[in-house]
Formats: C-alpha cells, structure tokens, sequence
C-alpha cells in the first residue's frame, strides 16, 4: 500500500519508479517466475540436504545391508558398485544428473542380494500410482467437505452448529494418523465386520479393483485433515464478516443469503485457499503413517521400509518426489491466491 | 500491556484461568490423569512388562485386565509401563524446540539488519519438506536413539516458534519501554532477558501446548512406525503397531493404548485451547 503500484494498467505506463520499473511492465509474469525460482531454490537446497542426511555415515548402511555375510571386500565391492567410493560431490553431481533423465539409481539391497535389475524407477511406479489414488480420492472428498464445514461454523459462530462442529474437529484433528486409524479399525472391524483391517493390493493390481479396502484409509485421512482446516475457515469466516464492508452492506438491507455469498464467501476465497493447501500438504505427510496403518502398497510404505532396510537410494527418491509436491502444492496455491484476489496483486512486486 | 501483567502472575492464576471453561476443566482433569499413569503407572504394574505369561492374543481375564499381547504379555502391564519414554521424549523435544527456536525468534526479530532474513529464511527450508519426512531422513543418517529423536523432533517443530517468537519481538522492540533502554545504553543482553523476554511470554505461552501435542504426536508416531523406540520396550504407539497381529482375539492389545495416548493429546490441547480463550479474555476487557 506504501508505493504506487501499476497493475490493471496497460503495460506500456511509464512507473514512477524507475527501479524495479521493468518488472513492473509485466507483474503477473514477474512474480510467477520469481516464485517458480524461489521454489527451485528451495527445492535444490532440500535435494542437498536429503542427500547429505542419507550419506552422514556412509559405510554404515552398506554393513547394515550386507549383514552377516559383510566382510571387508564384499564391502568394498558394493560400495563400488552404488557408487560410494567417488566424493561426495561427484555422487550428488551423478544422482542429480540421473534424475533429471527419469534415473533414481539402484537398490543397495537389490545389489547386495544380486538381483538381475536392481535399478529402483520401476520399483517405484506401483507405490506412486496407489499412493496418488489415495490422496486424490481424499482430496475429492477433503476439499468439498472442509469448505462446507467450515464456512457453516464460522457463518453460525458460537451457536449450536458451531459447538456441534468445532468441538469435535477440535478434539478429532489433534489425534495422531495412526490412533485414529487404530480406533475406526477397532469400530469397522472388531465390532461391526464391515469392512477389512488392512488395505493389501496384490502386486500389479489396481486398488480401484477392491473399492472397500480405501474406505478406512481415506476416512483416517479425511478426520484429521478435515478436522484443522475446518478451524482456519471457521475463522476466516469470522473476520470477514466483521468487516465493514460486510456491516455496510447489512445496514443497507442486503439479504443475508446475498450478503454471504457475495461478500462473505469471496473475501474469505484467499485463507480458503491458503487452508486447502496445508490440507493437502499435510496429506503428502499423512499418507506415510496411514499406509503404514493399514499396510497400503503405496509411497508411505515404500518409504518405511526403505528406512528400516537403510536403502539410501529409495529412501532419496521417495524424498525427493513428496518434497518435490510439497513444493507444487505452495507454489499453485500461491498464484491462485494471487489470480482470484486482485487485491493482493498490490503486494506482487 | 496484558502481556506484561501475565508474566507476573504466578501459576495459580493461569490454572485458575484454564478451570473457568468447560473444556479447561475436562482437560486439565484428564491430563493429571494421563500424566500420572505415564509417569507413575509402573509402580502399579500387577506384572513385568517383558515377561511372556499365556497364549499370544488372549482376550481380558484370568486376572489379565486387558487381555496379553502378541508374544503373551501382560497389557495392561506394558500400558501402565509404556507413556514414560514418549511423554520425557516430548517433553525435552519441546524444551530443546523452546531454546533454539526462541533463541532465532529474538536475534531475528531484534536484529534489525540482514540477519533477520538470513535466519528466517534458512528455517523456512525446513518447513518445505513434510515434517515426519525430516525426522525419518535423520533417522536414517543418524540411527534411531533417543537423542536423535529429541533432536529431529525439535529441529521440525522449531520454525514455527522461531516465527512466532520473531514476530512478538519485532512488535515490542519498537514500545516506548524498550527504545528508552535502548537509549539508557543498556547491554543487548539485559534488553533480551529484561526487556523483551517478559513481554513477550505471554503469546509464547500460548504456543506451547501446540509444540508439545506435536511433540508427543511426532515421537509416538516415529515409534508407531517401527524406528523410534525399538522392542521390546514397552510404548504406546508401538504396543499399537506390534499388536495389530492379535486385532481379532484381544482388541483391547490395541484399543487400550490408542485410548491413553488420545485422552493425553486431547487433554493437551484442551488446556493450551482454554489458556489461549482465557488470554484473549484478559486482553480483550483492558
């Protein structure tokens, strides 16, 4: 708000800043690709970071894989084989090279037990595939629901509706994945014998096939994701019809239903946004736990079980690719935020 | 000037404020319970924890309250053990996340120069990768001790103090109080512990609960997937992991930690959401 800002404006409107005034001529642009760079910044720092973590002790996984059978040659030639014995510059240059060709490197564990293709990219195809079922289906299910909720509760505050929603999503978000998971197996299985305790999907098939086995899975997703993002709405809601624009327009006789939609609902768009997208980006750390709950063959599984087995590369890959959506998921939310409210464009350059 | 009258408040008081809702009440009732049995309940184990006793997955009785476990041990027993190493784990992951977040949250936000976006920035990293993502990645390069798992808890939990602690104090920096300091030629020091540190204790506080429900979350889940706390130790989340085997004969292997640690997480929450209502409160009517 402190400096005169160009931005509906045709592009060719000399700024009065001369600083900065090329940006200016195309904002939107502007700030697209300085959000796309900041990300793959972010993005390529984290890659290091990953990197560095999985490679601390780089003798130790090898060991740890080789077991009984580790002596000091068979060692050596596996560590020879992924690659260990080069700098550690020299194997971030290659794995990063690989990446960028669809290449995520070997398994240890493959290699150790002398598996004709220890390469990990096929490995990974299945688990990304179930893992992008589950969290689409809740994200269908997740976006609907948390809007609705919340926009109720925040529309009905301190009412009845609203102790009957919040209280529960108060109580309901806070529980880790996998107590939740526990106590819907607990009430669907043990007491009801509706439906299956665990979600296994045999090698090759589509989850799709067996429809049920998602039911628990989503439904442990959708509580707690639907439980904290109904309080930010809630809020959102809340403040805004607080405003003055919004109090205006009552005192004018506005009908309600008009004065909600029209200049409630649009003015809480950006926190709805923002809120969506932490749901979501806590689903791409929520599955990690619920595959585990109800041991789904997804990316979460896949990914424990490389810790366990200390598969460096698995581990690397499946790191890469939830940091790499996490990262996705801020930048869309970020620039959709920006395109729906063109108040906040004030504040691009 | 709320903060500044709430730091001065003993204890009591801030109970005292917790106890004026429903929720507080039911909150603190529960967390004096779920913290006894975590912290005292092996002094009334009827059983040894590891000791193996009957038929793996046999449901309540034959003096069993909860039935035995997958390999026949006591449950209720291994409840009664299990809460300890979560809750000391949670509770020094929050202290350590304190310390240093609070730490950055005051140097950055009382800086005043390219310090501030330098630290923020680098925290932020942190906050750009799933949170049970970080904690797995050091586990992996670091093994899964105890301490590891402090440290990994707190280095995830710590940007989002930092914040908040950078953002109260850029806000009291500029009072009239702390400018004349400034001015008297006082140590940044003395500022800090005198100045600033006071004032902002308040919204510090009200953080807490939140830091520390995480913490318990984050460390029972660690456990629950099986590289936290390793067998046979007894622990809640992985009592729940290792007894999905015997869901069909002893449910209760299964419900009966799910239940504790739940009660624990929401009473933690219900206290730190009625410390936050009672702060608002107390703002609200000066």
């Amino acid at each position: 708000m402190v400096n005169p800002v160009v931005v509906s404006g045709p592009p060719s409107l000399p700024t009065p800043v001369v600083e900065g005034a090329r940006h200016r001529s195309h904002p939107v642009l502007w700030f697209v690709s300085k959000r796309v760079g900041a990300a793959l910044l972010t993005l390529f720092i984290v890659s290091v970071l990953i990197f560095l973590c999985t490679s601390v002790i780089p003798g130790n996984a090898v060991t740890v894989i080789l077991g009984r059978s580790a002596t000091p040659h068979t060692v050596a030639v596996l560590e020879a084989r992924l690659g260990l014995d080069k700098s550690l510059l020299a194997q971030y240059l290659s794995w990063l090279g690989g990446l960028f060709h669809g290449n995520l490197g070997n398994s240890a564990v493959a290699l150790a037990q002398q598996q004709p293709d220890p390469s990990i990219a096929h490995t990974l195809k299945d688990p990304l595939i179930n893992s992008l079922i589950l969290g689409g289906i809740t994200a269908i299910l997740l976006i609907p629901l948390t809007l609705l909720l919340g926009a109720l509760a925040g529309i009905k505050a301190d009412r009845a509706l609203d102790q009957a929603i919040s209280f529960p999503s108060l109580i309901l978000a806070g529980l880790p994945e996998f107590v939740t998971g526990a106590l819907l197996i607990y009430i669907f299985f043990t007491l009801l014998h509706a439906l299956p305790p665990v979600s296994l999907v045999a090698p090759g098939a589509s989850p799709l096939s067996t429809p049920k086995i998602l039911i628990l899975p989503v439904m442990t997703l959708l509580v707690v994701a639907v439980g904290s993002g109904i309080r930010q709405i809630r809020l959102g809601m809340i403040e805004v019809l607080q405003t003055d624009f919004v109090q205006f327009a009552r005192l004018n006789g506005v009908k309600e239903r008009r004065v909600l939609v029209r200049y409630g609902m649009r003015n809480a768009v950006a926190n709805s946004v923002q809120t969506i997208a932490q749901n979501l980006q806590y689903l791409v750390g929520g599955i990690i736990v619920v595959e585990s709950v109800f041991a789904y063959p997804g990316l979460g599984v896949y990914l424990v079980n490389a810790v366990q087995a200390r598969d460096t590369n698995k581990i690397l890959a499946v790191s890469i690719i939830l940091a790499a959506l996490y990262t996705f998921i801020n930048i869309v939310a970020d620039l959709l935020v920006v395109f729906l409210v063109p108040r906040l464009r004030t504040e691009l350059v | 000037m709320s903060t500044v009258a709430h730091s001065f408040r003993g204890s009591r008081t801030v109970i005292s404020g917790v106890l004026r809702t429903n929720g507080g009440r039911i909150g603190l009732g529960l967390l004096v319970i779920t913290f006894f049995i975590a912290l005292f309940g092996g002094f009334f184990a009827p059983y040894s924890p590891y000791e193996t006793l009957g038929v793996p997955g046999a449901p309540p009785g034959n003096g069993h309250l909860l039935g035995l476990d997958f390999i026949g041990r006591d449950v209720f027993s291994r409840l009664l053990y299990g809460g300890r190493s979560t809750l000391v784990l949670a509770g020094l992951a929050t202290i350590l996340t304190y310390s240093v977040g609070g730490l950055i949250g005051l140097v950055a936000g009382f800086s005043r120069s390219k310090i501030d976006p330098i630290l923020m920035r680098s925290v932020d990293i942190l906050l750009s990768v799933p949170a049970l993502l970080v904690i797995l990645l050091l586990v992996t390069g670091f093994g899964s001790g105890s301490l590891v798992l402090v440290l990994a808890t707190s280095l995830v939990l710590m940007p989002g103090v930092a914040r908040i602690v950078r953002s109260a104090t850029l806000e009291v920096s500029t009072r009239g109080y702390v400018e004349a300091a400034i001015a008297r030629g006082e140590p940044t020091r003395a500022l800090l512990l005198r100045e600033v540190l006071p004032n902002i204790s308040g919204i510090v506080t009200a953080d807490l609960g939140l830091r520390f429900s995480w913490s318990i979350i984050l460390i029972a889940s660690v456990n629950f997937l099986g590289i936290g706390i390793q067998p046979p130790t007894p622990d809640w989340g992985l009592m729940i992991s290792e007894n999905r085997v015997v869901i069909g004969s002893n449910p209760f292997a299964i419900v009966a930690p799910s239940v504790v640690l739940a009660m624990l997480i929401i009473a933690v929450n219900l206290v730190g959401d009625a410390y936050v209502r009672q702060l608002d409160r107390s703002s609200g009517s000066e």
